[in-house]
């Protein structure tokens, strides 16, 4: 009985997280994902990450060729939900002003924005699918 | 043949130029020319008629605060090691005004530096240092300094310990809030404001320590002033024998709050405060806010305020308010005899230059002169030295000049410090237009 139960759940589950990898229409094309993910740029990080990735020198990190943006994704998923306040030096230099956590966001918005920063700025990186951040925000920080 | 006369003719008369016009320091190795020429640009700044500049360095690192002595030899301090110093001492060896050797010491960075008394004072980003000077006010023991102060709270945010000393023998140090708004979660939208803010019992405010005594930290120092979210440039103010301080007003009002606040009200909002502080003044922060535009000091709207409720009677007015954001990171009120009249006593700001009013322009990148009468501004700022940051509009302060520190010379030039592209300026009156 309970092993019946907890195949439905897992196989639930497994429903859960590969809805978003079979995205609708509307989600095929990275174009599209980088034109939707500018807006939530433009909204969200371009206050303090500035109109052009580059940041402010001491307070807030570049978004230009550097290791967080361009290397693990999940650390850098992990970042957008989560927000960061450690002190941790970035690519050689630290930044002071705490970044608030954004997991209002949804999956498909941070993957959205993450790809469109992965690939602006002088950046060439693989896109972000709404599955991986969905991973990252099921996985507790 | 005429070639050798000529040349013998040019060594002849520079000699001759050298000897007349230069004045021989006690330092009997440098000498200075009575004419300190300014660069043919003006190093790229924008300044009254009359005024000139030169660029005196751009070769140690991110200088953040600076200080001249009696001889004309500069301190500064640095943002980040340079070659491992977080100090350096700049000296022109040949009197042309610019710098021609450095020596650094000091393995931290830091913000503030000061003379008293015989006495270099340094900050780290938790501690307050003291370095004997000899009578060329050249550090004796540099690898040796006195810790005065220890422990003061560096939790990332608004870290700089900046510092001032009176007469009396107390020197004033800011501790800056770690927080924005002091939000129970540090800018994240709608989070509300912690009451009482806990962070105000060890930081957001100035404490005044003795300047002779060693190993002091909170226990011992008096909490001189509270409810500044942060002060980078502060002075003394020998006319008045009282504390004045330029604090950073909060960020992301329209961020944080998209409903009380428009992207050009939040890009505004709040001003920049210039306070004069005296012991138990409580400038309001994170309560209240200071509005330059309806001169008035508004509840925050982490605590219930929606951009018009007043609040904070207890809590002083500025002395002046500027724009929001520009980032005010050093205060130098004027006691030299170089410039106009006018300049005496009143206050040389450097603004920093603003990053959170993006997406409109940024502001600031320049240094703001306040006219003063009896202690008090008498009319309105003006910007008094411009082009830091190129030509305008400047929308990023990656590639700009930032200004920072201010010192006077002992002929009354004023000092500029950039910590961003490590430009030391130096701003001289000429007289000519």
């Amino acid at each position: 009985m309970l092993k019946k139960y907890s195949f439905l759940i897992i196989g639930l589950f497994f429903i859960w997280i590969f809805s978003a990898a079979i995205p609708p229409f509307q989600n095929t094309s990275n174009k599209a994902s980088m034109q939707r993910g500018e807006k939530v740029y433009n909204k969200v990080c371009l206050p303090c990450h500035m109109a052009d990735g580059g940041g402010v020198p001491n307070m807030n990190p570049p978004l230009i060729q550097t290791s967080y943006v361009l290397g693990d994704k999940t650390k850098l998923i992990s970042i957008v939900l989560h927000g960061m306040t450690d002190r941790v030096a970035i690519d050689g230099d630290y930044y002071s002003n705490n970044m608030a956590p954004h997991n209002d966001l949804t999956d498909q918005q941070i993957a959205d924005v993450l790809t469109f920063v992965r690939n602006s700025f002088g950046n060439k990186a693989s896109a972000i699918t709404p599955t991986e951040v969905k991973l990252v925000r099921f996985k507790k920080k | 043949m005429k070639k050798l006369f000529l040349s013998l003719a040019v060594t002849t008369i520079s000699a001759f130029f050298v000897q007349v016009h230069s004045t021989v320091y006690n330092d009997s190795t440098i000498q200075k020319p009575a004419v300190i020429v300014p660069d043919p640009d003006n190093a790229g700044l924008i300044l009254p008629k009359g005024f000139g500049a030169l660029k005196v360095t751009d070769a140690y690192g991110k200088p953040r605060h600076i200080t001249v002595t009696p001889e004309g030899y500069i301190y500064v301090k640095l943002a980040r090691l340079f070659n491992g110093n977080g100090i350096y001492l700049l000296k022109d060896k040949n009197g042309d005004g610019r710098v021609d050797e450095g020596n650094g010491f000091g393995n931290y960075i830091g913000t503030g530096i000061a003379l008293k008394n015989g006495y270099l004072y340094a900050s780290s980003d938790e501690n307050v240092y003291r370095y004997k000077l000899n009578n060329q006010h050249e550090v004796l023991t540099p690898n040796q300094p006195e810790e005065i102060i220890h422990g003061l709270l560096n939790r990332r945010e608004h870290e700089s310990k900046s510092i001032t000393l009176d007469n009396d023998g107390n020197i004033y140090v800011n501790v800056g809030a770690y927080s924005n708004a002091c939000q129970v979660q540090d800018r994240v939208a709608g989070s509300p404001g912690m009451k009482p803010c806990p962070i105000l019992d060890s930081a957001g405010g100035i404490w005044q320590f003795k300047a002779d005594q060693l190993h002091q930290t909170y226990g011992n120092g008096v909490h001189y002033a509270t409810g500044l979210r942060n002060v980078v440039g502060l002075d003394w103010n020998t006319q008045t024998n009282s504390l004045f301080v330029m604090q950073h007003g909060r960020d992301q009002l329209h961020d944080n709050w998209p409903n009380l606040y428009t992207i050009q009200q939040s890009a505004e909002l709040p001003a920049e405060c210039m306070y004069e502080l005296y012991k138990g003044a409580n400038a309001g922060w994170p309560y209240i806010y200071y509005d330059q535009i309806q001169h008035k000091k508004i509840l925050a709207p982490e605590y219930g305020g929606d951009g018009k409720k007043t609040a904070g009677e207890d809590a002083i007015n500025p002395v002046i308010a500027f724009p929001g954001h520009l980032a005010p990171d050093g205060l130098l009120f004027y006691t030299g005899n170089m410039f106009p009249e006018k300049y005496k006593h009143g206050a040389f700001i450097a603004f920093h230059g603003s990053w959170n009013r993006a997406p409109l322009p940024q502001e600031g990148y320049y240094v703001v002169f306040v006219p003063f009468k009896d202690g008090k501004p008498t009319g309105k700022w003006e910007v008094f030295a411009n082009g830091f940051a190129g030509k305008a509009p400047i929308t990023s302060a990656r590639n700009a000049h930032r200004p920072c520190g201010l010192a006077q010379g002992p002929d009354g030039s004023l000092y500029v410090t950039d910590d961003n592209k490590g430009a030391i300026y130096r701003i001289i009156y000429t007289g000519k237009e």
